[in-house]
């Protein structure tokens, strides 16, 4: 076994190719979806590859637990929800508005919070989505209990009408896979190596000058924006916001997806998402209570594989190339 | 009877007192959350479930075994004090030695899946619990009509406030539990079984959690979501106050509960979020909460 997949290991590394070859599957699975697998569920867990994504950038790169983004991803459901349906705006206009919400939020949310570390951050990021909760069931655009329901669609860049679901599911999917370059790119500049640098060691980091609060408060200000987006775009295509989309219990999912994942990963919270989702659409039809199976996941997980199903995937592999090199 | 602020002081101290009384169950909660995260360095993120674990075993009790009010008030504690036990020796104890994240983590799991397991065994709506025989009626104050149950859930919290403080603060036993705080090693090479007692202190405060879902079971609804929409306010109040102290705990949750009741008088609309309202001012001017210890 161990043979093998030195094998293959060094087989990867010695012909390039096969990536290309294995990213051009990806892309043509992604583009043929739509005709296998029910679009709306493609379209569900995209937007949750995105969200779990956006939260990976403040929990597995920046260190930082929160426990409120679902407030980023439901605030601007809410108003692209009201900018699409009450003043009648086109569905890039909804959705940005949405986005520019959510960074305003985390803006706001990061400034409280962000010179707080671990558990406190925590608690803080938990109590002030809880208050976003509480303005949402009592302001009266909203909807209250009812949600905004029927929100329309539209049209993508006024051409395509989004009303069919295979053209929402590519729009979503440019989308996603925009939003997933933009949080690749900043891993992979500098910004991202200071993540890296304060989470492994944070005096070490304020001792070499670094402004650790700022860059902490950009992540998660671009984490929320993210997660933002990926809130707009689920509810022009599900055309409905609701509270569920601000409540604790989602903010504690999208947590569940990265760890399952693999935080501090690129590719775990995207494993993670399409896991959890998938495992709740069939959840959904069976009769099991969804919360339970939830947190009896998330217990195992922290208590078994805390790496999650892909770091812990790399880990091992790691071990079995390391010997060889003894 | 004159007007205070305009509003009739009537309607005021009525409030006030319905206040005080949500104010007893911020107090016993996070009163329970301080003393575990002090020895365990967990925050207990199911402490709301243990609460409402004890306000279902509560009508359990007298619905299923016909065990009424007070004997309810004896045993579910201790039910679930020794659940919580359990849940401490068999997983919480294995991850004391890594990032107090994976913990908080954990019992957030632990809370997802007990509200969940009594959504599919009871549903989603509350159940009525009558309240105890002995302590129906209502006392006549003059300014207000109190219904003894309720002066009761105050008495007895406060009671039990007081009673934990003093065991913390002045017996021998509250000074290990201090010292373990401060230097488990050192405890431990006195002689003193830290593990036992990390498990014992983690019951106890999960018990206590069982107490005040026994005294909230007659006045709110038992439902499975009452813990966790409790216990958000409580995390809130608990960064209010600071982890450091109990006293400092004690404290916050009656004085935000009282908060909470002065707003329905004023400013009806915001008493759901003025206690997040005041985490985020004594965030901004006093970043460590009220009786907290900076780092």
């Amino acid at each position: 076994m161990s043979m093998l997949i030195k094998g293959l290991a060094g087989f990867t590394v010695k012909y390039k190719w096969i990536w290309w070859i294995g990213a051009f599957v990806l892309a043509a699975t992604l583009l043929l979806a739509p005709a296998m697998v029910y679009p709306l569920l493609l379209i569900n867990i995209l937007c949750f590859v995105l969200f779990a994504s956006a939260l990976n950038l403040v929990l597995g790169y920046a260190g930082l637990l929160s426990l409120g983004h679902a407030a980023f991803f439901g605030g601007a459901a809410y108003v692209t929800a009201h900018a699409a349906k009450t003043w009648g705006l086109p569905f890039e206009a909804s959705v940005l508005l949405g986005t520019l919400f959510a960074a305003v939020l985390g803006l706001v949310f990061g400034l409280i919070g962000i010179r707080r570390y671990g558990i406190y951050f925590a608690m803080i990021t938990l109590a002030l989505a809880q208050m976003l909760y509480f303005i949402a069931v009592q302001m009266p655009f909203t909807g209250g209990e009812d949600g905004i329901q029927s929100v329309p669609r539209g049209m993508f860049l006024g051409l395509v009408d989004l009303g069919d679901i295979n053209a929402m599911y590519y729009v979503v999917l440019g989308a996603v896979v925009i939003g997933l370059m933009v949080l690749w790119r900043t891993l992979h500049s500098p910004f991202g190596h200071i993540l890296a640098a304060i989470r492994e060691n944070e005096p070490r980091a304020v001792s070499l000058g670094l402004d650790v609060a700022y860059y902490k408060l950009i992540a998660f200000v671009l984490s929320a924006t993210l997660s933002g987006l990926a809130g707009s775009l689920k509810v022009i295509a599900f055309q409905l916001a609701s509270l569920n989309n601000v409540s604790w219990h989602l903010s504690g999912e999208v947590v569940l997806m990265t760890l399952i994942g693999g935080m501090g990963t690129f590719a775990g919270p995207i494993i993670g998402a399409t896991f959890v989702v998938t495992l709740e659409h069939m959840l959904a039809t069976s009769g099991l209570p969804i919360a339970l199976v939830i947190g009896v996941i998330f217990m195992a997980c922290v208590m078994l594989f805390r790496r999650g199903f892909y770091g812990e995937t790399v880990a091992r592999l790691k071990v079995v190339l390391d010997r060889g090199h003894d | 009877m004159p007007d205070i602020f305009g509003v009739p002081a009537a309607v005021l101290l009525g409030q006030v007192l319905l206040g005080l009384i949500n104010g007893s169950f911020y107090a016993m909660l996070s009163l329970g959350l301080a003393i575990i995260f002090g020895m365990l360095n967990v925050i207990n993120f199911a402490h709301g479930a243990f609460y409402m674990l004890g306000a279902f075993v509560t009508w359990l009790c007298l619905t299923q075994l016909g065990l009424n009010y007070w004997a309810a008030l004896v045993v579910v504690p201790i039910v679930v004090g020794v659940f919580g036990a359990v849940v401490e020796r068999l997983f919480l104890r294995r991850l004391y030695r890594i990032d107090h994240l994976y913990s908080l983590l954990f019992t957030f799991g632990l809370a997802l899946a007990m509200e969940g397991l009594f959504r599919y065994l009871f549903g989603a709506a509350g159940k009525p619990y009558p309240v105890p025989e002995t302590l129906t009626g209502v006392f006549r104050l003059g300014f207000m009509v109190l219904p003894v149950y309720r002066a009761w859930v105050i008495l007895a919290s406060v009671l039990v406030c007081l009673l934990v403080w003093l065991v913390m603060e002045k017996t021998r036993l509250g000074a290990w539990l201090r010292a373990a705080t401060e230097n488990p090693s050192l405890v431990t090479a006195f002689g003193i079984n830290v593990p036992l007692m990390l498990t014992l202190t983690y019951g106890f405060c999960v018990g206590l959690a069982g107490f005040a879902g026994v005294l909230a079971a007659p006045i709110y609804q038992v439902s499975p979501a009452m813990g966790s929409s409790l216990i958000v306010i409580v995390f809130a109040v608990v960064v209010i106050g600071g982890l450091g102290s109990i006293g400092g705990a004690i404290l916050t949750g009656l004085s935000l509960g009282v908060i909470e009741g002065l707003t329905k008088v004023f400013y009806p609309s915001a008493s759901a979020i003025v206690i997040f309202v005041v985490m985020v001012l004594v965030l901004i001017l006093r970043p460590a909460g009220l009786f907290g210890r900076e780092n």
